[in-house]
């Protein structure tokens, strides 16, 4: 339960992930292995790590919970079509495989060929016993050049790591109460 | 509909506002019968928390009847329910222990970042109590949505009057938490700072739990006989040095348990009130005494600290070497209402805890902002406020 499996120490002496690092740079070890940009985040479901796996890998049920996520649809077993909310209005879309699949374990996905952002993730799931799950979600983003690079480093640079903690709590609000939280009436204009 | 809203530092104003709608599948509509204005919506009043924003609907102590559900509600129409200060889910960890207001999902996942800052964890969600416990809309008002409702709410019997289990939002079981909180053992003499409603229920827990002496200090004259009432000695720190007269009561070896019901009020949330320090460091202020401060010093060697008055921030010259060299114990926490909800409501039943005694006004939700007016700058008359939607303004 203590082995850490998302990364490979936040400097290389100890057993912190990366994500808790002091410095923001990559040491030579995660240069070589490519982590750029990245944010990663662990929260605890309490639900088995089997109900975890099964809800994130239909992708279609994260869409809700992901603040800017428009729409994921699933079109097979392994690819899903995301599309996302740009800044200033507009949309940047891609398909998304998945590459690793261990059912309860782990899942990672890519975005394919001809993405408007070049993206990656993992997620893991580890049995927290009475707890439930520890969720790992580590996400890394491969922003292009040009116009829209800049909308997209705008999205996902702006607090990526924040965005990502509240994604991944109202996917554990969903996990674990049926609904997600908000004190606000329903957003008169729908989502895309 | 009609609702106190907030508009800034003692700016309160009865406006009229969007109904409430069903939001979520837990969510429940309740028609409010009777509200109650608390010590801590005092604290609002002097703005002295962050993150309210102009037009906030106040009010986390009520009560009504359902008048709408959501799907997975479990309440039905027609219903009379209380309903608890602090939102819980029901199904994480913290709730799963009976810690309801550690609650992990309560709080919208946008609001939890300030908290998470401040504290290290996120808080849960509140009623009507600014955006960094979820921007929920209180219960001031002539209805009020109420999300997770199969958890919180409970359903009052037939024939109880609303004063009677109005304060189980809040005031009751916080009370009782600060007795239980002091792990009172029978015989034990229990000191209580302050005499506001927090205070006087945890007098009155603490000889339930069986405390043998209740030593009940604060400056206000009819608090401090409503003290005396439910049979507690009494110290008006105006008149006397209060370490002083606690170790002459207690033959020198001071309380076993204290109870600092005081919090904010003698803090301001995020600054130490500069005056409080500078009297405060020849030890006995005699306005307002940093109350924290002297309930660890008074405490006995080995003693228990418990602490229902809310902090928010930090606080300065706490007395860690007293702290750690008598061995001391402290418990605090906001309250965990769901857990005390049917014993209490019990105890009201079978006539062991009175609550009405507290209600010194009624006055319709018009009249909302005089009701603010008189709890904040007439304290020693004005011990509750009631506040009635159904009554016609005062003319
Ligand atoms: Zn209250
Ligand atoms: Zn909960």
């Amino acid at each position: 339960m203590t082995e850490t499996t998302t990364t490979a120490g936040s400097g290389g002496r100890d057993d912190a992930p990366r994500s808790a690092a002091r410095s923001a740079e990559p040491t030579a070890d995660q240069k070589a292995r490519g982590e750029t940009a990245l944010t990663a985040i662990t929260l605890t479901i309490n639900r088995t790590p089997a109900d975890v796996y099964a809800f994130w890998r239909n992708f279609a049920n994260l869409a809700p919970a992901m603040e800017n996520v428009a729409s994921i649809a699933v079109k097979d077993d392994r690819t899903s079509h995301w599309i996302v909310n740009a800044p200033g209005g507009g949309t940047v879309e891609w398909d998304a495989i998945v590459t690793e699949d261990v059912p309860g374990a782990l899942i990672a996905w890519s975005s394919a060929e001809g993405a408007d952002i070049s993206n990656s993730g993992r997620v893991e799931f580890r049995d927290a016993g009475e707890r439930g799950t520890f969720v790992s979600a580590t996400i890394a983003y491969d922003p292009p050049a040009g116009i829209i690079g800049k909308l997209v480093a705008k999205l996902t640079q702006k607090e990526p790591a924040i965005q990502q903690r509240r994604d991944l709590r109202r996917i554990k609000q969903l996990l674990e109460t049926g609904e997600i939280a908000t004190s606000s009436p329903p957003n008169p204009a729908p989502k895309a | 509909m009609r609702a106190l809203t907030w508009h800034g530092k003692h700016d309160v104003r009865v406006d009229t506002v969007p109904d409430p709608e069903i939001i979520n599948p837990r969510d429940a509509i309740i028609r409010i019968t009777s509200t109650a204005i608390c010590g801590s919506d005092l604290h609002l009043y002097d703005g002295y928390i962050p993150t309210m924003k102009a037009g906030d609907i106040l009010g986390h102590e009520f009560m009504g009847e359902v008048v709408e559900t959501g799907a997975r509600s479990t309440l039905k129409k027609g219903q009379r329910v209380v309903v608890p200060f602090v939102i819980a889910c029901g199904s994480c960890y913290f709730c799963g222990k009976h810690q309801y207001s550690a609650c992990d999902n309560s709080n919208p996942a946008d609001n939890q970042d300030i908290s998470e800052e401040l504290w290290g964890h996120p808080a849960s969600g509140l009623f009507g109590y600014s955006h960094m416990t979820g921007g929920y809309p209180g219960g001031q008002a002539e209805y009020v949505r109420v999300p997770f409702s199969d958890v919180g709410p409970i359903v009052i019997p037939d024939g109880i009057d609303d004063e009677k289990v109005l304060f189980l939002s809040d005031i009751l079981p916080t009370g009782w938490m600060a007795a239980e909180n002091a792990d009172i053992e029978p015989g034990d003499t229990v000191a209580v700072w302050g005499c506001g409603p927090v205070g006087l229920f945890a007098v009155q827990s603490a000889f339930l739990m069986g405390a043998a002496r209740v030593i009940a200090i604060d400056h206000f004259p009819n608090r401090l006989a409503l003290a005396k009432k439910f049979g507690a000695e009494i110290l008006n720190y105006e008149d006397s040095k209060v370490y002083d007269a606690l170790m002459e009561m207690t033959g020198g070896i001071g309380p076993d348990a204290v109870i600092d019901a005081v919090g904010l009020e003698s803090h301001g949330l995020f600054a130490d009130n500069v005056l409080d320090q500078i009297k405060a460091t020849a030890f006995l202020g005699t306005e307002r005494p940093h109350v924290l401060r002297q309930a660890i010093i008074a405490c006995r060697k080995g003693g228990r600290v418990s602490v229902p008055g809310v902090y928010g921030g930090f606080v300065d010259k706490f007395p860690m070497g007293a702290f750690m060299e008598k061995g001391l114990t402290m418990k605090t926490g906001q309250t965990h209402v769901q857990h005390y909800l049917p014993g209490l409501l019990n105890a009201i039943v079978e006539g062991k805890i009175d609550t009405t005694f507290l209600i010194s006004h009624r006055m319709a939700l018009e009249d909302a902002p005089h009701g603010y007016d008189i709890f904040k700058n007439k304290q020693d008359e004005v011990t509750k406020v009631v506040l009635k939607p159904g009554l016609a303004k005062a003319a």
